[in-house]
């Protein structure tokens, strides 16, 4: 298989606090590698590194077979190009914005015109050329952002959190993108994440990340069935619980989990299990509600994140539960602080990993 | 009560007659101002960028440095010029006191500091990312740079306004180091004082008109100007 970037003993300190330490990763030409971590292991150091924006401190990259240095960065640069996490644009309009990047290629006009078109399409923005970016929706400034790095074509695509801040009909517009590119135009995808949902279902490969150091690079099936029961300690990765599963008479197996909370769930394990549960598949409420969702509890708001067009909130129910409810929802229910709140969620939307 | 009233109506005539004298007052003040903000930019901007963008060391004595400057007195400065150009001074072999050249180069020392406070404001104010978004979409160092410039584009340009509105009214520095010579270096400030003190009232306030409209109008045109489109439009042409 060809390599099309390798890390080699690579380090990478700010301050005297190191954040990568002794690195070593083969991407492979055409893959799709998740790097899964906690926040804080060095998921968006690494890509940085990878897009040349940022020098490791020691420690060998080489990209499609050629060490990097200060030489030729700027050159690597053009076949290398990052999506952050915090969705960065210019204040201009979206073409301006998507045509950034071949504008400074020096590509000709009807090029660029033809570039933007395709890209727009492929995150469906059609038709948005003229708008000011800064004026479109939280969801759809991060696929202007997606649509700016597709427009190059690059071999290399780092992608850092694409659906952490997105809500569900946005996230999954990114990922289908990522699976288009990846398959149509073979372009080689490494994406940060800390959902594990998507780390299961869209990568090749995944490396686990944690305190700056690759723990365990592998397929996901594999990566996986080591890590059931040793998951929890790993992650700070939100809602991963352990815990003890048995079969209940329904056909579902109950978690239970500790401080008398026992999960439902439609996937099947027994004896010692994680579970996961996506934040934004968590429905909040004020009060108790009659739902076909198997699993209720009844805690405090503990902790508010604002991110954008969406909130993050961590709920107490005897354990911490993460919820993510859109900005929207947020305001209008008038949610505070220690509040009394409801958390309801399918037992299909439990996964035992 | 009556000398004011005629001073008012004579004023109003000279402004709509079109009268030359007024007029070459009006050309030389806009022209020799513009000038020297057009000068200050040139060498505040790129010292604004470098304030902005850059981490080292001194950077903020430098910044303090021209903050302060901002509130020096212009009779003092143009009493520093006027030294510095005088026959005896450092630059006084070019010959230039009492001359336009004199008046400009003062007028642009005066406002350098507040291009520079300004627009380093604006540069840093603008999101650390996009320097890092320009360079992984293909950008070179130079080329981010000027990204992060261009999103700070309003400061600039309040910038300017500000710098082009203290030119045109201040009075020290193109009174001393231009002599306030009738035809040649006089500008609306130092005809003003000047038709006062003669007693033409008429000249004096019609003056005076004229310069309040220019500051009036120049902050309206830019407060439209940031709000409309025209800021966007503006921005798409530089890009291209």
């Amino acid at each position: 298989m060809t390599l099309i970037a390798e890390l080699r003993n690579l380090t990478k300190c700010f301050d005297n606090r190191t954040v990568l330490d002794d690195i070593n990763l083969q991407v492979h030409e055409g893959e799709i590698l998740c790097l899964l971590g906690p926040n804080g292991s060095g998921k968006t150091t690494l890509l940085k590194i990878l897009a040349f924006i940022e020098k490791p401190s020691k420690g060998e990259v080489k990209f499609q077979g050629e060490t990097v240095t200060d030489k030729n960065v700027e050159r690597m640069r053009m076949q290398s190009t990052m999506v952050f996490q915090k969705t960065v644009l210019f204040s201009t309009t979206v073409y301006n914005n998507v045509a950034y990047g071949l504008k400074v290629r020096k590509t000709p006009k009807s090029e660029v015109d033809e570039a933007v078109k395709r890209a727009l399409n492929l995150v469906k923005l059609k038709g948005f050329e003229k708008r000011p970016a800064k004026r479109l929706s939280g969801g759809e400034q991060q696929r202007v952002a997606l649509a700016r790095a597709l427009a190059l074509d690059t071999r290399l695509l780092l992608l850092d959190e694409p659906t952490a801040n997105l809500d569900p009909k946005n996230a999954s517009v990114v990922e289908e993108v990522m699976q288009t590119v990846n398959q149509e135009l073979g372009t080689t995808i490494i994406m940060a994440t800390h959902n594990m949902f998507q780390a299961k279902s869209l990568p090749s490969r995944i490396a686990l990340m944690m305190n700056g150091k690759i723990s365990e690079c592998g397929a996901p099936n594999e990566i996986f069935r080591k890590l059931s029961k040793g998951l929890v300690s790993f992650a700070a990765v939100d809602n991963t619980l352990a815990g003890t599963a048995k079969a209940s008479s329904a056909g579902t197996t109950l978690v239970d989990i500790g401080n008398g909370i026992r999960i439902e769930t439609v996937s099947h394990g027994s004896g010692e299990v994680s579970v996961f549960i996506s934040p934004e598949d968590i429905i909040l409420s004020k009060d108790r509600f009659a739902s076909s969702a198997r699993n209720v509890f009844k805690g405090r708001i503990v902790e508010i994140s604002d991110l954008g067009s969406v909130v993050r909130l961590k709920v107490d129910v005897g354990k911490t539960f993460t919820v993510q409810i859109t900005k929207r929802s947020f305001n209008d229910m008038g949610l505070n602080l220690n509040m009394e709140v409801f958390l309801a969620f399918k037992a299909s939307s439990v996964q035992i990993v | 009560m009556n000398e004011i009233l005629e001073g008012i109506v004579k004023a109003l005539q000279l402004i709509f007659s079109g009268d030359p004298t007024v007029y070459g007052i009006v050309f030389r003040s806009i022209f020799f101002s513009g000038t020297a903000m057009i000068l200050a930019t040139l060498w505040g901007l790129p010292i604004a960028m470098l304030l902005g963008l850059k981490d080292f060391r001194g950077r903020s004595i430098i910044k303090g440095f021209f903050n302060t400057m901002i509130g020096m007195p212009t009779v003092a400065l143009g009493l520093i010029l006027f030294l510095i150009f005088s026959r005896a001074g450092p630059l006084g072999f070019l010959g230039i006191l009492y001359t336009p050249a004199a008046i400009i180069l003062g007028q642009a020392v005066l406002v350098t500091p507040i291009i520079v406070s300004i627009a380093t404001e604006a540069i840093e104010a603008v999101d650390p990312d996009i320097m890092n978004l320009a360079k992984t979409l293909g950008a070179s160092e130079s080329q981010a740079s000027f990204a992060v410039l261009k999103e700070a584009l309003n400061g600039v340009l309040l910038s300017n306004t500000a710098s082009f509105n203290r030119a045109i009214a201040e009075l020290g520095v193109v009174l001393l180091v231009g002599g306030n010579i009738a035809g040649a270096t006089d500008v609306l400030t130092t005809s003003i004082s000047r038709y006062t003190n003669t007693h033409d009232l008429g000249l004096a306030i019609a003056l005076a008109i004229i310069l309040l409209a220019i500051v009036f109008g120049i902050n309206l045109a830019v407060i439209l100007i940031r709000k409309s489109k025209i800021a966007y439009l503006l921005s798409q042409k530089i890009s291209r």
